[in-house]
């Protein structure tokens, strides 16, 4: 298995340590109509791969936990190849497969080396699986095990019993309040022509993108990605998702548990990918929970009171409404004063804003930390995935600095207080018995 | 505590860090890595990289629970916390406030043999970060009411990990169990009661004892020259006096005289299955070979979807919903093989452990087959580039590697030493090491989660044996 030749050209390469260059995102589409963005990364001899379906819990419809189960089926093989051959061809030559399912995306990635023959035969996995998986009935029945399983893994940890929940309050109806490792009852009722039948739904060439970076001149690039299109079915994009109908008053759960913290989610959908507003309030959340160590939340709960390890506001932008969340654990005992704490933080965040030093240190941070998110291939096919799937314009990047340095601090808060209402979150606290 | 899942096996990867040729010619290549040693003892390593205008800066001190004693545990943990709280010349938080405007981002990490504190930050401004941690090295305030409160942060992240998560709960007091006498039978986080107790003067003897220029190992890995780096480093931290070192007590583990069995009994949905086996590591081993025997052993078993528990016991006859085996040849002192498996809903805790012993036992009487053994390699070369992708992990191994002992050069010989296990290595170790006199056994027996009837037939049964170590 090994190769003198190769690994004397891997030497060779790792040698020439090319300078550092402004990312540089090419974008094309495939005869099947596959959407590609590409960044060339030539001084490591590795590729990554990753595909993103509009094809997560979001598309699940009566059937919770089928986009879940339709990504593991995916490690199942052919009706060639399977489960554990499917294995040995990609660990054999050191590359890594892999699937997942969210709320928004599908994703299947493949790391691979450069040298042409563990790169070609890795591919030459990824497209048989993609161009015919198989969904055997016993592989599927361990899967379906597997995922009932999780939800027992789940229902013993207070922090996903905690967010589980957060989903449904926060989104009733609406496809977002689908968890994505599904319900008992959803799971034990699908059966292998479900997820065949989401497979060739949801993951088509229509309704996917391609990212890709590493090692490869844009002709490789090409070729990887003809084949990959040509292997997967052809399909048009999903329907848009429903809006998502904001809460108008306040929502509170507790939930006993048997753990000596108690859980703290506090939130409401808010953000979408591509809305102006990302830019102001990502700065106003950086100053209030989301800026690690120096958000006020880190001060006031944590390094001031004391009460958690953990606290921290995140706002997650999503191809309809995404939540503005606020998230904590402290023992039981505290849990009302935590949640208090909170709501004072909150109430006041919204109603005075953040000052112009807090608009300066978080603006100073975001941009100055710009060039760490481009930093490795792992970061830039996770930004190019995101920004394929969200279908977000290739100017992108190149914007965000000066879009986050126009932001003005009176409009900033306007908008704070336009989009943010304290009054109307949901939370969820799991942990202690009444 | 917060890195410390990061500790990995596959250590550092340097420039032409493998030989070309078969391993048993392959001559020893040097790396790139750039290595300085002040007056007052810092060792100062520094790797060039340019493909991202970005730098990791590390500070590690070779201290860690492995040093702490009864009654103290965690201490070293705390005091990381407290290194952000403030010093001299930075009010509390104001450390962090600088790196957070500069762009970059930091944390710390505590672990069984070290401390360490990193930022990643913009090629710019690593000088900055360099000097700041060298007036914490020196000059870190500690006070009474900025420690109070930590010591309820570092409570509730005691909770967060250990506390209200069965399978830590079950891992803690396996370690417990497995070592009498040896520090790492005690939790780098400390016991509850331990970290309640402690006071501003344990701090304070702590950061006097150990955070030392002689005693800290300084990792710069990023776009940045290398000599610039050596230059700051001596304007830096030059001035700061070395500590004298009193030499560790051995507290060798007393030696241990059968197989041990315990049961942790906590509310949870899923029994879990943890044993571990006493071996030595790189730095206690007679011959490196074993431990890197030891290591693609726990790959054959279970390094990925191809490997054997997966095939068999996950797929092929399912027994377990998960497993996982680990071993690391990278720690200071003598270490536990790990296997852990969660049963699936048909199968009793008695059964899963038979199968796992008995993939065990195949290690021992049969040689693992060339296909295995080209697999696992092939994994560690390709994880070798892969771990270059980032500035941090390549500082981190570097970093590892220096503080426990080893030297860092071990990461130029790292895939040669892999690629010279044979299957005769992986069978021999196999038979010294994993019987069952090195053996500790822990099952995590649920209980139930709304203090009604335990959950049904699937529940774990009750081991044979938990008379042994407890």
């Amino acid at each position: 298995m090994m190769r003198a030749g190769w690994l004397t050209a891997l030497v060779w390469l790792l040698a020439l340590a090319l300078p550092a260059q402004a990312v540089e995102i090419e974008e094309w589409e495939t005869n099947e109509g596959l959407r590609v963005l590409f960044v060339a990364a030539p001084d490591l001899p590795m590729v990554d791969l990753r595909l993103t379906f509009d094809g997560g819990a979001s598309r699940d419809g009566d059937e919770n936990g089928l986009a879940s189960l339709t990504s593991s089926a995916l490690r199942h093989g052919t009706a060639e190849m399977d489960a554990d051959a499917l294995a040995e061809r990609f660990e054999s030559v050191g590359a890594q497969f892999s699937t997942d399912s969210l709320r928004d995306m599908a994703i299947v990635s493949l790391r691979s080396l450069t040298e042409p023959d563990w790169l070609d035969s890795a591919l030459d996995t990824l497209t048989d699986v993609l161009a015919a998986p198989a969904f055997p009935g016993s592989d599927f029945e361990r899967a379906r095990r597997q995922a009932l399983q999780g939800l027992q893994r789940e229902r013993q940890d207070p922090g996903s019993v905690a967010s589980r929940r957060f989903y449904e309050l926060m989104y009733g109806d609406h496809p977002y309040a689908n968890w994505p490792g599904g319900e008992r009852e959803t799971l034990e009722a699908l059966e292998p022509g479900d997820a065949r039948a989401f497979y060739e739904r949801f993951y088509t060439t229509g309704n996917g993108a391609l990212a890709i970076t590493g090692g490869l001149s844009r002709e490789e690039a090409e070729a990887i990605a003809a084949r990959i299109s040509a292997a997967l079915p052809q399909g048009p994009a999903a329907e848009p998702l429903p809006a998502v109908e904001l809460p108008e008053e306040p929502v509170e759960e507790r939930v006993d548990f048997p753990s000596e913290q108690a859980h703290i989610y506090m939130g409401a959908p808010t953000l979408r990918r591509g809305d102006e507003d990302h830019y102001a309030l990502t700065l106003a959340n950086h100053a209030f929970g989301g800026g690690g160590f120096i958000s006020r939340l880190f001060r006031e709960i944590r390094s001031t009171r004391g009460l958690a390890y953990s606290v921290s506001s995140r706002l997650q932008p999503m191809a309809v409404e995404g939540p503005f969340q606020i998230g904590m654990q402290t023992g039981v005992d505290q849990a009302g004063e935590a949640v208090t704490a909170l709501r004072e933080e909150l109430t006041r965040w919204h109603a005075d804003g953040i000052d112009a030093d807090e608009l300066d240190a978080s603006r100073e941070n975001v941009v100055n930390s710009f060039p760490l998110s481009l930093a490795s291939n792992s970061d830039i096919v996770g930004v190019l995935g995101m920004m394929a799937f969200y279908d977000l314009p290739l100017d992108y990047l190149d914007r965000y600095v000066e879009r986050m340095e126009a932001v003005e601090l009176d409009a900033l808060n306007a908008r704070l207080r336009e989009r943010i209402d304290p009054d109307a979150m949901v939370t969820v606290i799991v942990g202690g018995q009444e | 505590m917060r890195g410390k899942t990061l500790v990995t096996v596959l250590v550092t990867a340097l420039a032409f860090a493998w030989p070309v040729v078969a391993p048993a010619s392959a001559p020893e290549i040097e790396s790139d890595v750039v290595e300085a040693t002040l007056d007052n003892g810092l060792t100062v390593l520094v790797l060039e990289d340019q493909r991202a205008p970005v730098v990791a800066n590390m500070v590690w001190y070779r201290v860690g629970s492995a040093d702490e004693h009864s009654g103290i545990t965690g201490i070293s943990h705390l005091l990381e916390h407290m290194m952000f709280r403030g010093s001299e010349e930075y009010e509390p938080g104001e450390f962090s406030r600088i790196v957070s405007r500069l762009g970059g981002r930091e944390n710390a990490f505590t672990g069984r043999d070290y401390t360490g504190y990193f930022q990643v930050i913009g090629r710019d401004h690593w000088e900055t970060v360099m000097a700041m941690e060298a007036e914490r090295m020196q000059h870190l305030k500690l006070q009474e009411d900025e420690f109070r409160p930590e010591m309820n942060v570092v409570k509730e992240e005691r909770r967060l990990r250990v506390e209200d998560q069965p399978n830590s709960l079950l891992r803690e007091q396996l370690m417990a169990t497995a070592f009498f006498n040896h520090p790492y039978g005690n939790p780098v986080i400390g016991w509850m009661s331990d970290i309640e107790a402690y006071t501003l003067e344990d701090n304070q003897a702590w950061y006097d004892r150990y955070y030392r220029p002689d005693n800290a190992v300084v990792v710069v890995v990023g776009d940045v020259d290398a000599e610039r780096v050596i230059d700051a480093a001596r304007e830096h931290f030059g001035d700061i006096p070395a500590g004298d070192h009193s030499e560790a007590k051995p507290r060798t583990e007393t030696p241990q005289k059968g197989e041990r069995h315990i049961t942790v009994e906590a509310p949870a949905e899923l029994p879990y299955l943890m044993m571990g086996w006493k071996t030595p590591v790189l730095n206690t081993v007679d011959d490196p070979v074993d431990a890197y025997a030891l290591m693609v052993a726990s790959g054959i078993l279970d390094s990925g979807e191809a490997s054997r528990f997966a095939r068999e016991i996950v797929r092929g006859d399912e027994l377990a919903g998960s497993t996982s085996a680990r071993y690391s040849p990278f720690s200071r002192l003598d270490d536990l093989f790990l296997i852990a498996a969660v049963p699936t809903r048909d199968t009793d805790v008695e059964t899963l452990e038979a199968a796992l012993l008995e993939q065990v036992q195949r290690l021992q009487e049969e040689p693992v087959s060339d296909s295995e053994l080209e697999r696992v390699q092939a994994q560690v070369i390709a994880s070798e580039v892969y771990q270059r992708d980032s500035v941090r992990s390549q500082a981190f191994q570097l970093g590892m590697l220096e503080t426990i002992g080893v030297g860092w050069q071990e990461g130029d010989r790292f895939v040669e030493r892999v690629r010279a296990v044979t299957a005769e290595d992986v069978q021999r170790v196999a038979r010294e090491y994993l019987v069952p006199q090195r053996r500790t056994v822990g099952i995590l027996d649920p209980q139930p989660l709304d203090g009604e009837d335990p959950p049904g037939p699937e529940a774990v049964q009750p081991h044979g044996d938990t008379a042994g170590g407890m």
